[in-house]
C-alpha cells in the first residue's frame, strides 16, 4: 500500500482545483448523496437532452480530496458523453475499485484513461472506495430521476 | 508510573501496523484491552461457563457469583448508594434509551421540555427525538461557544416549569470539555428537575462519585473502559428504578406470570431482560480491577500531562487549528489542518501507524455549529506518551507534504 499510489498529482491537482464544481446553466436533472459515517456531501447537477446526451454536468459539495478528486474527473469524463456509454465508464470504474479490473472502455480517450486511472490506487484503501464512488452513484441517481438521496451506508 | 510496563500489559501492541509501531489515539472511541481481561474472558467459558442466575447446578451457581461481583466492583468504582442501582446494559447508548423510554412513557407529555446541549453525540439527542415524535416532547440545545463550553447560563436560560429532565455529557467526545456537573445538578436540584450524564468520556478517565455528585442517571459504555464491548452500565438513584416501569420484557425479568396479568420484580432484575453479555460482564470485573490497580487518579494525572504535551506540540505546528479551547479539557484534541480534509488525513496517519478517527464523530449539531463537517480527532488513554505525540506531530508535517502545503 503505498500513499503515493492514493494521492497522485492528478488527484491533489482536482481535488485542490475541482473542474466544473459549480451549478451549471440549463440543468435538467439533479440529485443528492451522503456518506454519513464521514460527513462527505455531494449534489451533482446534469443537463441531459432528448437524445440522453449528456450535454453539460456539474457539481457541488464537500468531502475529502478524494471524493471532490472524483466528482471533478467524473464531470470531465462524462460530459458530452450518451448516457449509455456514461453508464458503462460508471461500471467499469466501480468494477476497477471493487474487483481491480483494468477498465477496458474503447470510447475513453488516452488522456480520459489516464485520469480515470489514476484512481486505482483507492482499491488498496478499502476505507476510501465509498469516497471515491460517491459521485459517480449520485451521477446515476440524476440521470435516472431517481428521487432518493445516496447513502453510502445503506 | 511506569507507562511502557502498563503499555506492555497489552497484547495489540506487540503487532505491527503497516510493518510500523502501533500508536493508538483513539481511545475515545474504544480503547484496547489489556491482557487481564481478554484472560478472564477465555478462562471463564473454559472452566466456570454457565447461564446466570436460572439453573441449580454448582455452575451456574459459580457464573451468578462471579456475574453479581462485577456489579459490587461497579457499586464501589462509583461510589453509589445501592448495588442494586447498577444495571448491566449493552453499552451507553442502551442505557440513555432505558431512560428515555421508560422515563418518557411516564413522566413526559406533551409539550414537556427536555434540555441538552449542542455538544452531546447523537447517542443522547437520538432517544429524546424519539420522545418528541412519541410524546410531544420539546427538544432545547443549551449552547456551546467557540470554545467549546457550555455555560450554566445557558443551561439556566432554557429551564422553564416544563422543563422535565437535563440531559448532559461528562465529557465532550470532540473538544474534550469537561462539564461543570456539580453546578448544572445544584442548578436543577432547586428546580427538582432530574439529571442525566452520559459519562462515555468521563467514566474511563475521571474518579466517579455517584452519592457526591448526586445526578439521577449517569451511563456508561466499558468498551471505553479497557473492557469487553457489549457491555453498557447505567447507574440510577433507587428512587426512579423503583418508579419507572421496566424496559425490555422477556425472561429473568419477570415476578409472577399468569395468563391475564404480570407482575415485576424489583431492580437491576426488573432491568434486565434475557440472557446478558455474561462472560463479558465477568470480564470487566478484570477492567475495574486494572484500573484500581493502577488508581483512576494516576491515570488522571498521566493523560493530563499528556494532553498538554500533544496541544503545546500541536499550537505549534502552523498548519493545524485545534477545535475549542475549554478550560477544563478531558484527554481529548480535535483538530484541522488548512487544505486537507481530515478523511485524507487519517489515511495518511494510518500510513505511519497512527490510529485515530476522522468525521463528525457522532456529533453532527456540533460540527453544524462550529461550521466544520469533519474533523481529526486524536485521543488518549493509559498507554499513550509522549512519544506518541512526537509521531503524531511528524505523521501530520507528513500530510502537508503528501499534499504539497
Ligand atoms: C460522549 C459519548 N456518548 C455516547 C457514546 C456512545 O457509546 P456507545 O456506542 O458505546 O453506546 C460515545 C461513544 O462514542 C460517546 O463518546
Amino acid at each position: 500500500m503505498d500513499l503515493k499510489e492514493l494521492y497522485q498529482e492528478i488527484i491533489l491537482d482536482h481535488g485542490k482545483n475541482p473542474r466544473n464544481k459549480k451549478k451549471c446553466d440549463g440543468f435538467n436533472k439533479d440529485a443528492k448523496g451522503n456518506n454519513p459515517l464521514c460527513g462527505d456531501k455531494i449534489h451533482v447537477f446534469l443537463k441531459l437532452n432528448d437524445e440522453k446526451h449528456v450535454e453539460d454536468i456539474s457539481f457541488e459539495g464537500e468531502g475529502c480530496a478524494i471524493s471532490i478528486a472524483s466528482a471533478s474527473i467524473m464531470t470531465e469524463i462524462i460530459k458530452g458523453k450518451d448516457f449509455n456509454v456514461a453508464k458503462k465508464i460508471l461500471e467499469n470504474f466501480i468494477n476497477m475499485l471493487k474487483e481491480g479490473s483494468k477498465p477496458s472502455i474503447n470510447s475513453l480517450s488516452d488522456n480520459e484513461n489516464t485520469t480515470i486511472m489514476s484512481l486505482s490506487g483507492v482499491k488498496q484503501f478499502p476505507m476510501r472506495v465509498k469516497c471515491a464512488t460517491l459521485a459517480w452513484h449520485t451521477f446515476l441517481h440524476a440521470a435516472e430521476d431517481n428521487k432518493k438521496v445516496v447513502n453510502t451506508e445503506k | 508510573m511506569d507507562i511502557k510496563e502498563i503499555k506492555s500489559k497489552f497484547p495489540i501492541f506487540t503487532n505491527k501496523v503497516k510493518g510500523k509501531k502501533l500508536v493508538y489515539l483513539d481511545s475515545a472511541n474504544s480503547s484496547q484491552k489489556p491482557k487481564v481481561v481478554i484472560d478472564r474472558i477465555s478462562n471463564f467459558y473454559s472452566k466456570e461457563f454457565s447461564n446466570v442466575g436460572r439453573s441449580m447446578h454448582s455452575l451456574a451457581v459459580t457464573a451468578t457469583n462471579r456475574f453479581e461481583e462485577t456489579r459490587d466492583l461497579i457499586k464501589n468504582f462509583i461510589n453509589a448508594k445501592f448495588r442494586e442501582e447498577i444495571i448491566f446494559t449493552k453499552n451507553a447508548t442502551e442505557g440513555i434509551n432505558l431512560v428515555a423510554t421508560t422515563y418518557g412513557e411516564k413522566f413526559i407529555q406533551d409539550k414537556d421540555e427536555i434540555i441538552i446541549t449542542e455538544l452531546e453525540h447523537h447517542a443522547n439527542y437520538v432517544p429524546w427525538h424519539f420522545l418528541r415524535k412519541r410524546k410531544g416532547a420539546v427538544i432545547k440545545f443549551a449552547e456551546c461557544d467557540k470554545q467549546g463550553e457550555v455555560s450554566i447560563n445557558s443551561i439556566k436560560q432554557l429551564i422553564t416549569n416544563k422543563t422535565k429532565l437535563i440531559a448532559v455529557t461528562h465529557v465532550s467526545n470532540v473538544t474534550g470539555t469537561i462539564m461543570p456537573l456539580s453546578k448544572i445538578i445544584d442548578l436543577a436540584k432547586t428546580k427538582k428537575i432530574p439529571v442525566l450524564i452520559d459519562g462515555c468520556q468521563g467514566a474511563p478517565h475521571i474518579k466517579l462519585d455517584m452519592q457526591k455528585l448526586d445526578c439521577d442517571f449517569y451511563v456508561m459504555s466499558c468498551h471505553k473502559m479497557y473492557g469487553p464491548t457489549g457491555v453498557g452500565i447505567l447507574y440510577a438513584k433507587k428512587k426512579w428504578l423503583d418508579e419507572l416501569p421496566p424496559y425490555q420484557g422477556g425472561g429473568g425479568m419477570i415476578d409472577e406470570v399468569k395468563k391475564n396479568d404480570i407482575s415485576f420484580p424489583e431492580s437491576p432484575t426488573k432491568f434486565e431482560a434475557g440472557t446478558l453479555q455474561t462472560a463479558e460482564i465477568v470480564g470487566f470485573a478484570e477492567s475495574i480491577r486494572f484500573i484500581e490497580n493502577i488508581g483512576i487518579k494516576n491515570i488522571t494525572q498521566h493523560e493530563k500531562e499528556i494532553t498538554e504535551y500533544g496541544l503545546e506540540k500541536l499550537k505549534k505546528n502552523n498548519s493545524v487549528s485545534i477545535i475549542g479551547d475549554p478550560k477544563e479539557r478531558g484527554a481529548i484534541i480535535s483538530f484541522t489542518i488548512k487544505g486537507i480534509h481530515p478523511h485524507d488525513i487519517a489515511t495518511i496517519l494510518d500510513d505511519d501507524g497512527v490510529a485515530i478517527r476522522a468525521g463528525h464523530h457522532c456529533c453532527q449539531i456540533l460540527h453544524e455549529k462550529m461550521g466544520i463537517p469533519a474533523t481529526a480527532r486524536a485521543s488518549l488513554g493509559i498507554y499513550n506518551s509522549k512519544e506518541d505525540i512526537d509521531i503524531l506531530n511528524e505523521s501530520i508535517n507528513k500530510c502537508n507534504k503528501v499534499f504539497n502545503n
